[in-house]
């Protein structure tokens, strides 16, 4: 049902090549480059022994009696946070500039909102000998000043963003046009479900291992499938990843939670499922924030990570063909999310995983005790704990 | 009209100058004095840029000066009510992204007509990316103008030329729009490339901002767009943005 018809690169009405004339040849050598590599068992034996022996896969599924406790169902965690660099996001960089490489692509470019996928890429780059640039938004490299030193330790150039919201759009943008400028030798490192096709459907490839992983774990664990799959959403690369094996077990409810931001009524957030209504930003047709003359709003979350005005096209399908549900949760929910998993099982949250946290503590006595409630902790929260110490409302 | 003033100024042997400016820069009245301003200097055509939020295809220039129109409140309707506000007789070419153009809706394009806009370039609608919105295009009251790359391959400048109209629009060298030193070195054999597949005049656009490189470009090519080099001196002056498109004339016809 969600599959993409992969010579349009089409999710339903959603997704397509809203690109620049410049960039199709690119995007046509790279659609070709990656159903070959997928093809190739010398390019998937590496992935694989890499993502087993660098990133540290399988991540763990870890019991949260606590939390479990304190809703009334049993919540199983899908630890991405555990991955070497602490998030789901280096799944799709390291496959990706492993492609990038057998492309013969020496030079990488990426966009980064909350740092993680910029780190994630920097650390792949290191790693296999590629040059990177990460396009930043100023404001957001405030907000992570961490991740942007991890950045450049590992040898990468981390370029301001000075233009428009100065975060994770403008800093899409950005990279795009780096690309459109040298594409015959740059490769551009998407961080989510975003973009161009063949983006969304690569990237969910490449995350869809959470998803595999998680739903083998479950079984072997409890005995059954989830009752409920829940995943926070920004351009939605964690949920697209963790969503996508489920998709065919239709009595599994998939639940994604946007960042309701300071709230959906106060048009001050991020829910472009919610509240966006179908149109063109990065290449792709999707759910989008927009006023009625078609101008991007600016999207606010206080994740950066979720800090993006559209969201992957697949989701946008999800959504209307009825397959996954889309919620969400507010900036000051979500820190109390995050406060809560740290206190009742011990595990910091990213900000952006705090959402889907918050979500499922608000819904005790939803599920049956026996139900199983299985959360994607996409990234672990050690970015965020300065940011979230400096904030008043907020009492550890 | 696009088409009939390009068909008349290839039968002239003239090499058109297009003229790229962004609607409601550097702000909405002295918008209408400049293309007025440089219609009377001798452009053949003047393309509207519609202001959009998120212009990936745009350098630093055209991004300044979407951003300066759209704090002034501009839009894609305030840029059809300033495009008859001109009254100009050069054809306009609507260029814009195809966010705002959904937006607007099916009757856009029948709006614009009567705006006396004869042309539309969409940035980010490349040929086979969306057939149903191409053939609502195509099919519209409006010439259709595409691009052309240097990375398009030669069967694909085939397929865009036969689904254009007006001209094709050749884009000089990989980037964004922004305003360059030299002509690009690769830029007569793709103009080459192209003609023997094209029947539509060629212009050529992307980093040309100099009467030398305008007369350069005139030498290969149909017709020469200026942009980001016109936007910067209309941000400072309309009158000295009106004496720069004088100078490209008279240049474009030495050529």
């Amino acid at each position: 049902m969600t599959a993409a018809t992969h010579d349009t690169g089409r999710f339903g009405p959603f997704g397509g090549q809203y690109v620049p004339e410049t960039l199709i040849p690119a995007l046509d050598e790279l659609t070709a480059a990656y159903d070959a590599a997928m093809r190739d068992t010398r390019f998937t034996s590496v992935l694989d022994e890499m993502l087993a022996t660098y990133v540290g896969r399988p991540s763990a599924l870890t019991e949260a009696p606590n939390f479990s406790a304190h809703i009334g169902a049993r919540v199983l965690l899908k630890r991405e946070d555990l991955n070497h660099t602490g998030a789901h996001k280096i799944n799709n960089a390291l496959a990706q500039a492993l492609l990038a490489k057998r492309m013969g692509k020496q030079r990488i470019i990426a966009e980064t909102g909350a740092g993680q996928h910029g780190v994630a890429t920097a650390t792949a780059c290191a790693r296999l000998g590629l040059d990177c640039v990460v396009y930043m938004g100023e404001e957001d490299m405030r907000r992570q000043a961490l991740n942007v030193f991890r950045m450049k330790l590992m040898g990468a150039e981390v370029v301001p963003v000075t233009s428009g919201t100065r975060t994770l759009k403008d800093a899409t943008s950005e990279a795009i046009r780096d690309w459109v400028g040298t594409c015959d030798h740059s490769y551009y490192i998407i961080g989510s479900v975003v973009g161009p096709a063949p983006y969304p459907r690569m990237v969910r490839d490449f995350q869809a291992i959470i998803g595999r992983e998680a739903r083998a774990q479950v079984l072997e664990r409890a005995g059954k499938l989830p009752t409920s799959v829940v995943a926070c959403i920004g351009g939605g690369s964690n949920a697209m990843g963790v969503f996508h094996a489920f998709v065919p077990d239709t009595g599994v409810e998939l639940v994604g939670v946007e960042a309701a931001g300071k709230g959906l009524e106060t048009g001050e957030h991020s829910a472009s499922l919610a509240c966006g209504k179908p149109g063109v930003l990065h290449g792709a047709m999707s759910y989008l924030l927009q006023d009625a003359s078609g101008q991007v709003y600016p999207a606010h979350s206080v994740s950066a990570g979720l800090d993006y005005p559209g969201v992957g096209p697949e989701h946008s399908w999800l959504k209307d063909s009825g397959r996954a549900t889309y919620v969400s949760c507010t900036d000051a929910d979500a820190l109390n999310g995050f406060g809560l998993l740290a206190r009742l099982e011990g595990v910091i949250p990213a900000l952006e995983t705090a959402h889907a946290v918050a979500w499922i503590a608000a819904q005790r006595g939803r599920w049956a005790a026996d139900d199983v409630v299985l959360l994607c902790v996409s990234g672990r929260g050690d970015k965020d704990v300065a940011q979230v110490a400096q904030m008043d409302t907020f009492s550890a | 009209m696009l088409n009939e003033t390009m068909s008349s100024l290839r039968a002239a042997k003239r090499r058109a100058l297009v003229c790229y400016v962004t609607a409601g820069h550097p702000d909405p009245a002295r918008s209408v004095a400049l293309v007025q301003g440089i219609a009377a200097a001798g452009a053949d055509v003047i393309e509207l840029g519609v202001p959009f939020s998120d212009p990936v295809a745009d350098g630093p220039v055209i991004q300044g000066s979407s951003q300066m129109a759209l704090e002034a409140g501009m839009t894609l309707q305030k840029t059809l009510e300033l495009a008859a506000a001109t009254r100009v007789r050069v054809p306009l070419v609507l260029f814009s992204y195809l966010n705002p153009l959904l937006a607007a809706g099916p009757n856009v394009l029948q709006q614009a007509k009567d705006s006396g806009i004869s042309g539309l370039l969409v940035t980010d609608l490349p040929v086979g990316a969306d057939p149903e919105r191409e053939a609502w295009i195509g099919k519209g009251p409006l010439s259709f103008v595409r691009l052309v790359a240097p990375t398009t391959p030669t069967n694909r400048m085939k397929q865009i030329a036969s689904h254009g109209s007006g001209f094709v629009y050749l884009i000089s060298r990989l980037g964004v729009t922004g305003e360059r030193s030299d002509v690009s070195v690769d830029l007569p054999g793709t103009v080459e490339r192209l003609r023997s597949v094209c029947a539509l005049p060629i212009c050529v656009g992307f980093g040309v901002s100099s009467a030398a490189q305008a007369r350069a470009v005139a030498n290969m090519a149909d017709g020469v767009v200026v942009g980001s080099a016109l936007v910067r001196i209309a941000e400072r002056s309309v009158d000295e943005a009106v004496a720069f498109v004088r100078s490209l004339r008279s240049a474009i016809d030495a050529a």
